[in-house]
């Protein structure tokens, strides 16, 4: 049996625990200097005046940098990277005098310490002038169709049959309005850049990246340089979820320092500064209707979704994707429109679109199925697509199916008393509830190079990353089986942009497309060397080296996706059940247990896979109960910008995790089988713990998080109802 | 190394300090800013880049150190203040032969974490946490470790090597 | 001035000396707070005075009549003092639940209270806000204040008071010993703090130059029946969206004779309820007494738009923590 499918320990366990993983702001390069930020205070207009005589005249500063001062650089045309919004222009930090949003750096100090650096920052005196923006408030009334050169992604509208023929004849119908919050990332490594210019004009960064081809690619643009010119390294990322995608504007700031300075400069971002140097999870405002016929079969789903953008970039997300899809409706129409802010730009964070799509979606669901009568499983059940309908394709693989089955009797569904408010348990309000998940299951060409030595180790290389999820530990172990080493023989390298090209380390696709170069690799790698040796079967590639006296021997190896998406539809799919206790009088909830089974095709190693999973649920938790970036209209910003009033689950708040991955392989996708499992653990739990609240309260609350006071301002409307 | 502040009557008002850290049992002379924390003074002037910085505002927990044997948030202390105290840091917590310690083996057979960066500061306040006889069940666990926040939602598996080393220790 | 300045303090009269003479000059022990706004640049001092060293204000001294805490007390030495889980519930109850275990091992009870606000906007420095900088209006007022109070605000400030400790030593009639180079003076726990009428950034009633050396906490049948409950938006680590610190003696026919109820996360400082407690003396003990009492808790409360729920959640809260010190009797 192959180490593929064991759950072995992680191989980057013992640096990790012994404090030895390095991550971006711990590299000492020689002479390194500091720098500081100074943030604009308006969220629109114009830096009117600088004065910097008082930062300037502390002890160790080197220098202030603002835009009267600081290079103009060229900033190149870039081909837009995938991670990059598709319309509108990225903010170029110094290089002129706009303000796009309050938070925006403005100017720059760099000093022979952090505290001098930071201390004279906070003495650089400027003035702004405000001018008249797109706006501070989310208003639908604003919205716009995203930009064309988007829409192929999300579209403006789009309908298959006639929903509001079938909503008309719909004998059950519902209809709400669900409204996702600012959500933050909130990685615990603060994001970070060091850069060091060499005397030959060569940059290298060390930086929290996702993507590190990325960055080189993007910085190389920004000052001129070739790609060769620039190098990123990235070995341990702290946590990303999607925040380190995009090369933000902070890395061209520490960059740009280290050239003024001639030194290596570290610019570290505050926590504050990080809710205004990077991006969010979009504010996102949905309203579903939907209609069945009597014995809860689907007839229309209308989904329309108004997604907050800045007003310098078009970002947008596949809110809608999963709307034509997870469900076999009669007829489905969507309707996608952007609201431009005077904010910073919003990204990708785990699940982008389909988590904030599904929250809605999953709980008009529920709405739905009470409406009818029916159980809210069986509802789903009765309306089980056989077909992706929206592109008119198969699946490749589903086992959607299997998810619900598992996961319920995981759970105990059927313990579950379909009268709202029926059940409790230590004084406490109790509810279950459920919901779906899915996430569009992608892969992207990826490279590596591996060497085989004759001592038999083996070492593969690729400029992939690893947030966590354990790439370092999943890829030695595809490697491993295919070599037939033992893992502890074959070391994995990634997080250098001079390594073989990868994809994004995101969207859940690095072992789809990552792993299958890792076994396109090691396979021809085997193949080359047993031709080299004219090797007999049987014989290990290591004997054939040693037989042909060669030290080592390397290939190079890719793979890349074919025509797979033109025949085939992927996704992996998953099923959350969830328990909550509700404080009946002070309004608190508690989620006591939540179990969740997951297609996500070949799992390479269950016990990072099943991190990744609780992982997911947790984050869910904190989308459900209490995350929200909290805007202030009138400021332009959002004024909980820290770990203590933004607040994401602690201990206390997590009792029982059950996550379980259900037989699942799909080969059609990619030769692993593989489908990818981040974003499918975060996406459903928000719904199934609302889900829940409703069933032990009797409140729909449609909007999160559902802290405290919502609960209790809805019980008004909820005793004004008729029992 | 004095300033204008240097009008405090008897007050020795220093605006820099020379100060002696006893890091892992190694004293380590340095001179800083007042303001420096010890945290900064781990991290930016001793290189010891095992503990963490979250927030520097104590507010996470990825920072936490020993204080003379007591878990403390070491953003919330000024370097000068930890002078002639025991710091232990998670590149002290090994055995004499360099071994790891059971709570960091715990963490890896059990996958306390996945990014890494907020393990050594739950490492360290599992160990006080244990010390202190907070580990007798999962909810004291919980409750007492709710220091230190794990973005990757390792929770469930952290509380479970907790909970293992802790039996180890009472047997 | 070239950044902060620090000094030991060779003395408590030293200490004292130097805090009168220099306005920018703040005492430091603990500094959980101290060194959040110092990072955050929110209302930074100048000049700290570290009193760490001062041996004299670690004691804790439990005597027949009174205990006596030193204000370098740390917060977990309280939590594990035996004798006074048992004298005190409510303030160790109180401790327990703030923070983190951490700051709990830095954090004095010296400081605790006096720590600031978690008001939003008093939190980030760019923005207006009469607390931090007078004159410049409050943003919570209309602003983003699902965390403000309800009790004790003005036109000018309607920041919460964040401490858990304070509440209970409020309810406990607990009293602090100040110091100064004028001698010693000892305050009521429930005037340490004022309101912020329209001078909000004048949060103590402690004199230029004053510090907190300790305080006295009289042992009585009601400190012992006594209990703190927090909600709060997470299960730990936290302030309090609301919490109440109560007590009751009850006679042997179960009818209060006495009760003492204070709240925390809901007003402008600790606060005391006379009412709410006037309306339980000399009745029964039992949970339609405790509702009909606690209903009293919003006389003369104001909500301002995203704290309006407190409305709601401050009667049941107090509710909530009488029925819980009851189920002890």
């Amino acid at each position: 049996m192959g180490v593929i499918g064991q759950p072995v320990p992680r191989v980057d366990g013992p640096a990790k625990v012994a404090g030895k993983a390095t991550y971006a702001a711990e590299f000492h390069p020689e002479g390194l200097a500091y720098a500081a930020t100074v943030r604009a205070t308006v969220p629109h207009g114009r830096v009117a005046s600088f004065d910097t005589t008082g930062a300037e005249a502390l002890p160790g500063v080197i220098a202030v940098l603002t835009h009267e001062n600081a290079p103009r650089l060229p900033w190149q045309p870039v081909e837009q990277a995938p991670v990059d919004p598709g319309g509108g222009e990225q903010l170029k930090p110094l290089q002129s005098d706009r303000i796009l949003f309050a938070g925006q750096p403005i100017a720059l100090v760099v000093a022979e310490s952090q505290e001098a650096a930071r201390d004279a920052a906070s003495r650089v005196r400027f003035t702004c002038i405000a001018e008249a923006g797109a706006g501070l408030i989310f208003d639908p009334a604003r919205a716009r169709p995203p930009s064309e050169g988007t829409q192929e992604s999300y579209p403006a509208e789009w309908e298959r049959g006639d929903t509001e023929g079938a909503l008309a004849a719909s004998a059950v119908q519902v209809e709400g309005d669900y409204l996702q919050p600012r959500l933050y990332h909130n990685a615990m490594e603060p994001h970070a850049t060091i850069a060091a210019w060499d005397t030959d004009g060569g940059l290298t960064l060390w930086d929290k990246s996702q993507w590190v081809d990325n960055f080189r690619d993007q910085i190389a643009r920004n000052f001129g340089l070739d790609e060769n010119e620039v190098r990123v390294i990235s070995p341990f990322v702290g946590g990303a979820f999607g925040a380190a995608l995009r090369c933000w504007p902070h890395v061209t700031l520490a960059a740009m320092a280290a050239k003024v300075v001639e030194r290596p400069v570290r610019l570290e971002l505050t926590r504050r500064e990080l809710y205004t140097s990077i991006g969010f999870r979009p504010q996102t405002l949905q309203n579903v209707r939907l209609g069945a016929d009597g014995d809860g079969r689907l007839r229309g789903i209308v989904q329309t979704a108004w997604g907050l953008t800045s007003a310098y970039e078009d970002y947008g997300e596949e809110v809608l994707d999963p709307t034509g899809m997870l469900y076999d409706a009669e007829s489905a129409k969507t309707v996608y429109r952007l609201v431009e802010v005077d904010t910073n730009t919003p990204t990708p964070m785990r699940g982008p679109g389909a988590v904030t799509g599904v929250f809605a979606m999953e709980m008009a669901i529920d709405e739905l199925a009470d409406a009818a009568g029916i159980d809210p499983l069986e509802f789903r059940l009765r309306n089980y697509a056989e077909r992706d309908r929206k592109k008119d394709l198969p699946f490749s693989s589903k086992a959607l199916r299997d998810c619900y089955a598992t996961a319920a009797r995981r759970f105990g569904w059927e313990k579950r008393n379909p009268e709202r408010r029926s059940m409790r348990a230590d004084g406490m309000l109790v509810g279950y509830g459920m919901a779906s998940a899915v996430w569009p299951a992608m892969r992207s060409p990826a490279s590596v190079r591996v060497r085989l030595f004759a001592n038999g180790t083996a070492v593969v290389r690729t400029a992939a990353s690893d947030m966590g999820p354990g790439t370092y530990t999943s890829m030695t172990q595809v490697a491993a089986e295919m070599l037939d080493l033992p893992m502890e023989r074959v070391t994995f390298e990634l997080g250098d942009s001079t390594l073989p090209m990868a994809p994004v380390h995101g969207g859940s696709m690095t072992m789809a497309s990552v792993g299958s170069a890792v076994a396109a690799g090691c396979t021809r790698l085997c193949q080359e060397i047993g031709r080299l040796g004219d090797a007999k079967d049987g014989e290990h590639p290591v004997e054939t080296l040693k037989r042909l006296r060669r030290d080592s021997f390397e290939v190079e190896g890719k793979a890349e996706p074919g025509k797979e998406a033109e025949t085939h539809s992927s996704y992996a799919f998953g099923a959350v059940f969830a328990e909550v206790r509700v404080d009946p009088d002070l309004g608190t909830v508690r989620v006591s247990r939540l179990v969740g089974a997951y297609d996500g095709g070949v799992i390479v190693n269950p016990r990072t896979a099943r991190s990744q999973a609780i992982g997911g649920m947790v984050q869910g938790i904190g989308m459900a109960l209490m995350e929200a970036g909290e805007w202030d209209e009138r400021l332009g910003r959002v004024m909980n910008a820290n770990l203590a009033e933004y607040l994401v689950p602690v201990h206390a708040d997590i009792e029982e995790l059950d996550a379980v991955f259900v037989e699942s392989e799909d080969r059609i996708l990619n030769p692993l089988g593989v489908k990818g499992i981040a974003e499918i653990a975060l996406c459903g739990v928000a719904p199934a713990i609302a889900n829940a609240v409703w069933h032990a309260t009797g409140l729909r609350i449609r909007e999160l998080p559902l802290t405290p006071d919502r609960l209790l301002m809805a019980e008004e409307w909820a005793e004004g109802m008729p029992a | 190394m004095q300033d204008a502040a240097n009008d405090a009557g008897d007050l020795d008002v220093r605006s820099t300090v020379d100060l002696t850290l006893a890091v892992n049992g190694e004293d380590h002379r340095l001179e800083v800013p007042a303001r420096t924390t010890l945290l900064d003074a781990l991290r930016d002037r001793l290189h010891l880049n095992g503990t963490k910085k979250g927030c520097g505002i104590g507010q996470c927990g990825a920072c936490t150190v020993l204080l003379d044997g007591q878990r403390v948030n070491a953003c919330l202390v000024l370097a000068v203040m930890a002078e002639g105290r025991h710091i232990t840091t998670i590149e002290g917590l090994h055995g004499p032969a360099g071994e790891l310690h059971p709570l960091q083996q715990a963490f890896i057979d059990h996958d306390g974490f996945q990014c890494g960066y907020c393990t050594p500061g739950q490492i360290m306040s599992g160990v006080a946490c244990i010390a202190e006889g907070h580990a007798g069940s999962r909810a004291e666990i919980r409750q007492h470790m709710s220091g230190n926040i794990c973005r990757c939602g390792a929770y469930v598996n952290i509380v479970a090597a907790i909970e293992a080393t802790a039996g180890g220790a009472d047997r | 001035m070239s950044g902060l300045g620090y000094a030991r303090a060779p003395s408590l009269a030293g200490a004292v000396e130097a805090l009168g003479r220099h306005a920018g000059a703040e005492i430091v022990a603990g500094g959980t707070d101290l060194l959040q706004r110092l990072e955050e640049e929110v209302l930074p001092p100048e000049l700290l005075i570290d009193i760490t060293g001062l041996d004299g204000l670690r004691a804790i001294e439990v005597g027949e009549s009174e205990v006596r805490l030193g204000a370098l007390v740390r917060l977990n030495e309280v939590i594990d003092y035996e004798a006074l889980r048992a004298a005190f519930p409510a303030i160790v109850e109180a401790l327990a639940v703030t923070a983190s275990p951490q700051v709990r091992n830095l954090a004095t009870v010296g400081g605790n209270p006096l720590q600031k606000t978690r008001c939003l906007y008093f939190r980030d420095r760019t923005t207006p806000c009469n607390r931090r900088e007078p004159g410049t209006g409050c943003s919570a007022l209309q602003g983003r204040n699902r965390i403000n109070a309800i009790l004790g605000g003005s036109e000018h400030c309607i920041a919460t008071h964040p401490s858990d400790f304070a509440v209970a030593m409020t309810a406990l009639d607990a009293k602090a010993v100040l110091a100064s180079t004028r001698g010693e003076r000892s305050l009521a726990f429930a005037d340490l703090h004022r309101l912020p009428g329209d001078t909000p950034q004048h949060e103590y009633n402690l004199r230029r130059g004053e510090i907190i050396k300790g305080y006295i906490i009289p042992r009585a049948v009601l400190a012992r029946q006594s209990h703190y409950l927090k909600v709060r938006d997470r299960g730990e680590f936290e302030w309090a969206i609301s919490s109440a610190a109560v007590a009751l003696e009850l006679d042997m026919a179960g009818t209060i004779v006495r009760a003492r109820v204070a709240v925390g996360g809901v007003a402008t400082k600790p606060w005391r309820l006379p009412q709410v407690e006037f309306a339980l003396r000399g009745r029964p003990a039992e949970p339609a007494v405790f509702a009909s009492a606690a209903s009293l808790a919003t006389e003369g409360a104001v909500a301002h738009g995203d704290n309006a729920y407190k409305l709601r959640l401050l009667p049941r809260t107090v509710a909530r923590a009488l029925n819980e010190l009851r189920e002890r009797l």
